[in-house]
C-alpha cells in the first residue's frame, strides 16, 4: 500500500503575517524588471530583429517570413504532381476532420476521355473558409492521397466575406506543384 | 413432497430439459446457451452475442459458403466406445472434444452439447489468411469507393486482417466502371466474389442475369450475355454487397457516408409501406435505402420506390403561399393567406363546398382534414385513389400509403368513393367553393382545366407547382415525405411512423400546422393542439384501433392495430423458403 | 465699470472647469496611457506606440509616433464613435445611469482637493485660493460623495441582467462598504494630530511644521539644527509617527480596495466573471467607468498625499521662503504655480505606485480580502486610535502617572481582546476556507 505523507502548510512567521516587506521586495523586483526592459536588456530583445522590447516585432515594418521554422503552419493548399495532375480525389476525410468545419468539397466523376479516368473521382468544388480555418493541419495528416498541405503563407486577409473562401483555383495557386510524393496512380508503379 | 421434486429435478440432464423444449445445449466461447433446434452456428453465435465475421451469408439468402470468412473452430463429445455410458460433469454437460480443423459456421447448424469458439489462434489465424487472399488483388480505392465507411472489408481488415501485404507481384487488372444496368455499377477488382448479388438476383427478384465467369483469381462477376440488371429489385444487390463493387449510379460520388443522418422512416409511395432508412446531410437527401421490418418489406424493397425522393429536390417545389389577383399569382404570408381563405369561405353554403383530401397524408392530417370539413360544413369529401397492378412482390396494387388509416380515421368503408360526385357536381356548377389538399387533381384525378375554371373558389395545398395549383385562388406550400413526421396504416393494418430527416424549403409549413391554424382562422375557436402529439392524443381518444397509441408506442418497426387480411406476397414466399429450410430468414 | 463682485463667481467657474478638465481629466488619460506602457515594459511588451501626428492624414507617407503619446485622445474618439450598444433585456434607466453614477461622484470630491496655496492675479490684485471649496469638513465630504459611487457600480451589476455582471456589483458593494470602515477609522488619528477638518489647514501646518510622514523640519528650524529639538512638538512628532504609520498603510491599503484597483479588483475579475460588472457596457458608457475609477484613483492619491505627505508643500522648509519670508515677497503672487507643480508631482508619482502595485501583487481571493478588510483593518485602526490619543495626551498637564497608568493598561486589554478576537475568526473562517488535510 502507498505510504501516505501527511505534508503540512509552512507556518508562516509574524514578518511573513504582516506581507509589507514581502511587497516591497516583489515591487523592488518589479520594477528593477521595468528598468531593464526600459535600457533593452529584456530576454530576446537581440534575437528575431525585434523591436528591442522582449520578442515583439512591429508587423508591417519587420515581418518574420526568414525566420519562420520548418515545421510552420499556414494556410493549408492544394497541390499538383508532376505530371500536373490534381492529386485530390475528393475522399472528404479532410471535410470530415476539419475541426471548425472550414472545408466544403463537392465531389465529381472524371469522364472517361480523360487521361486520368481510372482516377475516377476528384473534387469539383473545393472551399477552404480561411474565417474558419484554425491552421491545426488535421487535414494535412489526414489525407490520403498527400494532395493537401499547409504552407507558410500566414497573411490571409480580405475585405469580404467571400474572399475570405479559398476556392479550388486559389488552393491550388498557393500550393503549386509537389514532386517527390508517392504515385500510386501512375501505370508504372 | 417438496424434497422428493427436487431431486428428480436433480436428475434431469441439461439436454433432456432442452430437448423437452425443442431447444439445444450449445457452448459458445464457453458460455452454455439453449438454442433452437436446427439453428445455423452463425445464429447461434448471434444468440450468444459473439459476432462472426462473414461475406457471403445473408440470412434472406441460401448459403453457399463460398467466401470462408466464418470460420469457427466447432467441438462435440467424443464419439462413445461400444457399451460406454457418457460421462456428465456437476454441471451435467459431457466433455467436449475440439477438432483441429474450423468449420464454416454460416452452412452448419448445432447439435446438442456442441462447443463452439469464435476466438482463439486457430480461429484468428484462419480469419488472418482470408483477409490476406482477399486483399491480395483488392485495389487501395478506399479514397474514392463509395463504399468506404459502411465497407466490411474495411471493417474486418482492421479487426482481423495483417495490417501490411506480403505481396509483391503485380496485381490483376479487372474491369472497373462496368454498366451492370440502368442504374448500377460494378467495379470487378474490389469484388471479393460472396456471389450474394447473384443468389439475390436469382431467388428473390426472379432475374437470374449476374454469374461468374472464369477462374482462380480471375474470376469475375458479370451479367449473362445480352442482360443487364433491370429489375425493378436490382439496386438491393447494391445494399447487400458487402463491399464497394456494386455502386448505385444516383447515389456514386455524391457524398462520403460518413457524413450522413439516418432516419427511419418509411416509404410511402404504396400501401406496403416498405420501412426505410433516410440518409441526409443537411437539408438534403442524398440516398434511402430498405430497413429491415419481416413482417412489411423483409430486407429490401424496390427501386422506383427508392428513387421517388429525388423529386423533392426539383425546382418546382412550392416555398410560399400565392393568392391570385388579377389572373396572376403574387407572393403573400401565411397570416394574409389564412384569413383570405376564412373570409372567402364564409360566403359559401356547406353544400357549395367540397373538400378533397389525399390518402397520402398522415392518419393526424386527416384528422386535421375532417375537422376543416366539419368547420366550413362541406357536405362533399372524398379522397382521390390510385388503384394500379400489383407487382406480385411488395408494391401493392394500392399505390396509396394510408388508405387503412383513412378507412379508420374518415369512418368510411371507401373514402374514395364521393370524388366521381363531386366531379359531376362542379360541372353542373354546384359545387363552388373546392379546397385541395396533397393532391394534383388534372393528373391523379382525371379532372379538367375546364372543370376547375367553372369554380368561383378554389384552395390548393401542394408540395410541387401544378395544374390544380395554377388555377387555384390561393396556393399553400406544405412539407411533402421525410420533411413532416406522422403516422400511416399499411394494407396489412400495421401502424408505422413516418420521421422528419430535413427541413421543408422556404417557407413551407407543416402540414398539421397549416390545417390547425386554417381551422383556428374559420371556426375562430381556440383549441388545444399545440403540437402533433396532441393530435395524435385526440386521435387516440375517439378511435379505439388507436387507443392507448402514442409515437413511441408505435416503435420503429409498427403495430398491427387492424386485421385487414391483406397479406405481401413477397414475405410469403419467404416464409415458404424458411419452412423449407432454404434460408434462415 | 467695477466688476469685482462678480470675481468670486468667476472665479469659482473658472476653477472648476481648470481643475476638472484642464487637470484631472487629462491626467485621467495620460493614467491610462502610463498604465499601459508602464505595464508594458513590466511584462517585456512594446505598449502603445502607434498613435501619433497623422500626417498620413494630409498626404504624408509617414505619421510621427511620438511614442504613441496620441494614444489616449484616440481612445477617447473610440469611445465616443463606437456604436453605443444597448443589450434588450437589461433594465435602461439604470443601465444609463450607473456609469454616470460612478464617474460624477469622483469628480465631485475634487472640490476639496487643495491643489496649490494660493494665486495673487497681478493687475486686479485679487488672491485666488487653489481649492474649488475650502470646506472645514473636508475629508468628510469626501467619504460621503465617494462611497456615492458604489451605487453606480452596483446599479451596473444589477441592471445589466447578467449573472456575472451582478456578481461583480454585489462583490464591489460589499467591498466599498467594508473598507470605508477602515478608511473612515484610520484617519481619526491624522485628525486628531491635526486637530482639524478643513484640508487646506491640514496642508498649511504641515508646510509649517513638517509632512506627517516626514518631520524633518518644523518651524523652528531642520532636523540637524539645535532650535528644531528645542520645539515643543519635536519629540511628539516622532512619536506620533507609530499611529500616523499604521494609519497610513491601512488608509492606503483601503483607497486601493476601494478604487477597486489590483490587488482588490474583484468586481472586475476577469477570470472569474467574464469583465464583471461592466460587460456588458461599451463605448463611452464603459469608458465612463474607467474615467470614474481612474479619477477615484487620483482622488484618492490627492487625500493620502494631502493628509501624510505634505499635499502641495515642498517641504523642507521651502514654504517658508516662499510664502512667509519677505525677502522673497515678490515671488509669493506665484507661489501657488510652484506647489501645483509640486503637487501633481505627487500625484504622478502616486498613480505610478498605483500601477507599480497592480503588476506585483497578485489579486485576492474574496474571502481573504474581507478578512483584511474586517479581521485586521478595523481592529487595526480601532487599536491605533487609542496609541494615538494616549501619546497625544501624554505631555498635557491633567495627564498625571495615575490615569496614564490606566491608559496604558486598559491599552493593552483593548488590544489584546482585539488581537484575540481577529485571531479567533481568522482560524474559524480559515478552516473553512482552506481544508487542511
Amino acid at each position: 500500500m502507498a505510504k501516505v505523507t501527511k505534508l503540512k502548510r509552512p507556518e508562516m512567521s509574524t514578518k511573513d503575517n504582516i506581507y509589507l516587506i514581502g511587497i516591497a521586495k516583489g515591487a523592488f523586483i518589479t520594477l528593477k524588471h521595468a528598468f531593464t526592459t526600459v535600457f533593452g536588456k529584456t530576454r530576446g530583445a537581440d534575437s528575431l530583429g525585434s523591436s528591442g522590447t522582449g520578442v515583439t516585432m512591429q508587423y508591417p515594418e519587420q515581418k518574420w517570413d526568414d525566420e519562420l521554422p520548418e515545421y510552420y503552419r499556414g494556410a493549408p493548399a492544394l497541390v499538383t504532381d508532376e505530371q500536373d495532375r490534381e492529386r485530390c480525389v475528393s475522399c472528404q476525410l479532410c471535410e470530415f476532420i476539419c475541426p471548425p468545419k472550414a472545408i466544403k468539397i463537392t465531389p465529381d466523376e472524371i469522364s472517361s476521355d480523360d487521361p486520368w479516368a481510372k482516377v475516377e473521382k476528384r473534387p469539383k468544388t473545393f472551399d477552404i473558409d480561411m474565417i474558419r480555418c484554425i491552421y491545426c493541419g488535421l487535414c494535412e495528416e489526414v489525407c490520403p492521397e498527400q494532395a493537401i498541405y499547409l504552407r507558410k503563407d500566414y497573411a490571409i486577409t480580405g475585405t469580404s466575406r467571400e474572399e475570405m473562401v479559398h476556392n479550388k483555383e486559389r488552393l491550388y495557386e498557393i500550393g503549386g506543384k509537389r514532386v517527390g510524393l508517392v504515385n500510386k496512380w501512375n501505370e508504372l508503379k | 413432497m417438496s424434497d422428493t421434486k427436487t431431486i428428480t429435478e436433480e436428475k434431469k440432464l441439461p439436454k433432456d430439459i432442452a430437448s423437452s423444449e425443442g431447444l439445444v445445449n450449445v457452448q459458445v466461447d464457453g458460455v452454455w446457451i439453449k438454442v433452437p433446434k436446427g439453428t445455423r452456428m452463425i445464429e447461434a453465435c448471434k444468440l450468444a452475442e459473439q459476432h462472426v465475421p462473414h461475406y457471403c451469408y445473408h440470412p434472406k439468402l441460401s448459403s453457399p459458403g463460398n467466401c470462408r470468412m466464418c470460420l469457427v473452430q466447432m467441438g462435440m463429445p467424443p464419439r462413445l466406445a461400444p457399451g460406454q455410458t457418457p460421462e456428465y460433469n456437476d454441471r451435467g454437460f459431457q466433455e467436449i472434444g475440439w477438432m483441429p480443423r474450423p468449420v464454416i459456421a454460416c452452412a452448419n447448424t448445432v447439435a446438442e452439447n456442441m462447443g463452439i469458439r469464435t476466438t482463439g489462434e486457430l480461429v484468428e489465424k484462419c480469419r488472418e489468411g482470408v483477409m490476406e487472399f482477399l486483399l491480395i488483388n483488392h485495389p487501395l480505392d478506399c479514397p474514392i469507393c463509395d463504399q468506404a465507411g459502411e465497407c466490411t472489408l474495411q471493417e474486418y481488415s482492421v479487426q482481423h486482417g495483417k495490417g501490411t501485404s506480403r505481396f509483391v507481384e503485380d496485381k490483376i487488372k479487372k474491369p472497373k466502371n462496368v454498366d451492370i444496368g440502368p442504374r448500377i455499377n460494378l467495379d470487378d477488382e474490389r469484388c471479393v466474389m460472396c456471389s450474394r448479388c447473384i443468389r439475390f438476383m436469382d431467388e428473390v427478384a426472379d432475374e437470374p442475369v449476374l454469374g461468374f465467369i472464369d477462374r482462380g483469381t480471375h474470376t469475375k462477376l458479370t451479367c449473362h450475355p445480352g442482360r443487364k440488371v433491370e429489375s425493378n429489385y436490382g439496386m438491393n444487390i447494391i445494399d447487400i454487397c458487402p463491399v464497394g463493387a456494386l455502386t448505385s449510379k444516383d447515389f456514386r460520388f455524391q457524398m462520403r457516408v460518413w457524413f450522413l443522418k439516418e432516419t427511419k422512416s418509411i416509404d410511402i409511395n404504396c400501401g406496403t409501406g416498405c420501412n426505410v432508412t433516410l440518409w441526409s446531410r443537411g437539408n438534403e437527401i442524398f440516398r434511402v435505402t430498405p430497413r429491415q421490418n419481416d413482417d412489411v418489406n423483409s430486407t429490401w424493397m424496390p427501386d422506383s420506390h427508392r428513387l421517388a425522393f429525388k423529386s423533392l429536390h426539383t425546382d418546382d417545389r412550392l416555398t410560399d403561399c400565392m393568392i391570385k389577383s388579377e389572373g396572376a399569382h403574387k407572393v403573400g404570408t401565411w397570416q394574409d393567406t389564412k384569413t383570405a381563405i376564412a373570409s372567402a369561405l364564409a360566403k359559401f353554403e356547406g353544400k357549395d363546398i367540397a373538400v378533397i383530401g389525399s390518402a397520402r397524408q398522415t392518419n393526424e392530417e386527416l384528422f386535421l382534414t375532417k375537422a376543416l370539413t366539419t368547420a366550413v360544413k362541406a357536405e362533399n369529401f372524398s379522397l382521390v385513389p390510385r388503384f394500379k397492378e400489383s407487382d406480385e412482390k411488395l408494391i401493392s396494387a394500392d399505390r396509396n400509403p394510408n388508405t387503412t388509416g383513412a378507412q379508420i380515421i374518415l369512418e368510411m368503408d371507401d373514402p374514395y368513393a364521393g370524388l366521381e360526385q363531386i366531379k359531376t357536381r362542379i360541372r353542373t356548377g354546384e359545387i363552388k367553393a373546392l379546397i385541395v389538399l396533397h393532391e394534383d387533381l388534372l393528373e391523379a384525378a382525371a379532372f379538367t382545366s375546364e372543370e376547375l375554371s367553372k369554380l368561383e373558389f378554389l384552395v390548393s395545398a401542394n408540395t410541387h407547382a401544378s395544374g390544380t395549383a395554377s388555377a387555384a385562388d390561393f396556393v399553400i406550400p406544405v412539407s411533402g415525405f421525410s420533411e413532416r413526421r406522422g403516422s400511416m396504416v399499411n394494407v396489412s393494418g400495421r401502424l408505422q411512423k413516418m420521421n422528419q430527416a430535413i427541413l421543408a424549403p422556404g417557407k413551407t409549413l407543416e402540414d398539421w400546422e397549416m390545417l390547425r391554424d386554417l381551422i383556428l382562422a374559420i371556426t375562430g375557436e381556440k383549441n388545444e393542439t399545440y403540437m402533433l402529439e396532441d393530435i395524435l392524443k385526440q386521435i387516440a381518444a375517439t378511435y379505439k384501433e388507436f387507443s392507448g397509441i402514442t409515437f413511441s408506442k408505435i416503435g420503429d418497426l409498427g403495430k398491427v392495430i387492424k386485421e385487414t387480411g391483406v397479406t405481401i406476397p413477397l414475405l410469403e414466399r419467404e416464409k415458404e423458403r424458411i419452412n423449407n429450410k432454404e434460408i434462415v430468414g | 465699470m467695477d466688476i469685482s463682485f462678480l470675481y468670486p463667481l468667476i472665479e469659482t467657474v473658472a476653477k472648476v472647469l481648470f481643475f476638472t478638465f484642464g487637470l484631472v481629466l487629462p491626467l485621467v488619460a495620460y493614467s491610462t496611457y502610463a498604465e499601459r506602457k508602464l505595464s508594458a515594459i513590466i511584462q517585456d511588451r512594446v505598449g502603445p506606440n502607434r498613435v501619433g501626428i497623422p500626417l498620413t492624414l494630409l498626404g504624408f507617407k509617414k505619421d510621427i509616433p511620438l511614442f504613441g503619446l496620441i494614444q489616449p485622445i484616440a481612445d477617447g474618439v473610440k469611445g465616443l464613435l463606437k456604436e453605443d450598444f444597448t443589450p434588450t433585456y437589461v433594465r435602461k434607466f439604470f443601465f444609463w445611469i450607473a456609469p454616470a453614477l460612478t464617474a460624477i461622484p469622483a469628480f465631485l470630491t475634487l472640490a476639496v482637493i487643495p491643489f496649490g496655496s494660493q494665486i495673487t492675479i497681478p493687475f486686479i490684485d485679487y488672491t485666488v485660493n487653489l481649492t474649488i471649496a475650502d470646506l472645514n469638513v473636508g475629508p468628510l465630504f469626501v467619504f460621503a460623495i465617494a462611497s456615492l459611487s458604489v451605487y453606480g457600480i452596483t446599479f451596473a451589476g444589477w441592471a445589466s441582467n447578467n449573472k456575472y455582471s451582478f456578481f461583480g456589483g454585489v462583490r464591489s458593494c460589499a467591498q466599498m462598504i467594508s473598507y470605508e470602515i477602515a478608511l473612515g477609522l484610520s484617519l481619526i488619528p491624522v485628525l486628531m494630530f491635526f486637530g482639524e477638518l478643513n484640508l487646506g489647514s491640514i496642508v498649511e501646518q504641515q508646510a509649517h511644521g513638517g509632512w506627517t510622514l516626514l518631520p524633518l523640519w518644523n518651524e523652528s528650524g531642520f532636523i540637524l539644527s539645535e532650535a528644531y529639538w528645542s520645539h515643543q512638538d519635536a519629540f511628539l512628532n516622532w512619536f506620533m509617527l507609530i499611529p500616523l504609520g499604521i494609519a497610513f498603510i491601512v488608509f492606503t491599503v483601503s483607497i486601493f480596495a476601494e478604487t477597486n484597483r489590483m490587488p482588490f479588483d474583484l468586481p472586475e475579475c476577469e477570470t472569474e466573471l467574464v469583465g464583471g460588472y461592466h460587460t456588458e457596457y461599451s463605448s463611452m458608457k464603459f469608458a465612463l467607468f474607467f474615467i470614474g475609477e481612474y479619477t477615484a484613483m487620483i482622488v484618492g492619491s490627492a487625500i493620502i498625499i494631502t493628509l501624510f505627505l505634505g499635499g502641495w508643500s515642498l517641504g523642507f522648509g521651502l514654504d517658508r521662503l516662499l510664502l512667509w519670508d519677505h525677502e522673497l515677497g515678490a515671488w509669493k503672487s506665484y507661489a501657488g504655480i510652484v506647489h501645483l507643480g509640486c503637487f501633481m508631482t505627487k500625484i504622478v508619482a502616486f498613480v505610478l505606485f498605483f500601477i507599480l502595485i497592480r503588476w506585483t501583487v497578485p489579486r485576492f481571493r474574496y474571502d481573504q480580502l474581507m478578512r483584511l478588510g474586517w479581521v485586521v483593518f478595523f481592529e487595526l485602526a480601532l487599536i491605533n486610535i487609542f496609541i494615538a490619543a494616549i501619546i497625544l495626551m501624554w505631555n498635557t498637564d491633567g495627564f498625571t502617572t495615575v490615569p496614564k497608568i490606566i491608559s496604558i493598561i486598559s491599552l493593552s486589554v483593548f488590544s489584546f481582546l482585539m488581537i484575540w478576537l481577529a485571531k479567533s475568526i481568522n482560524t474559524k473562517r480559515g478552516s473553512h476556507s482552506m481544508p487542511q488535510s
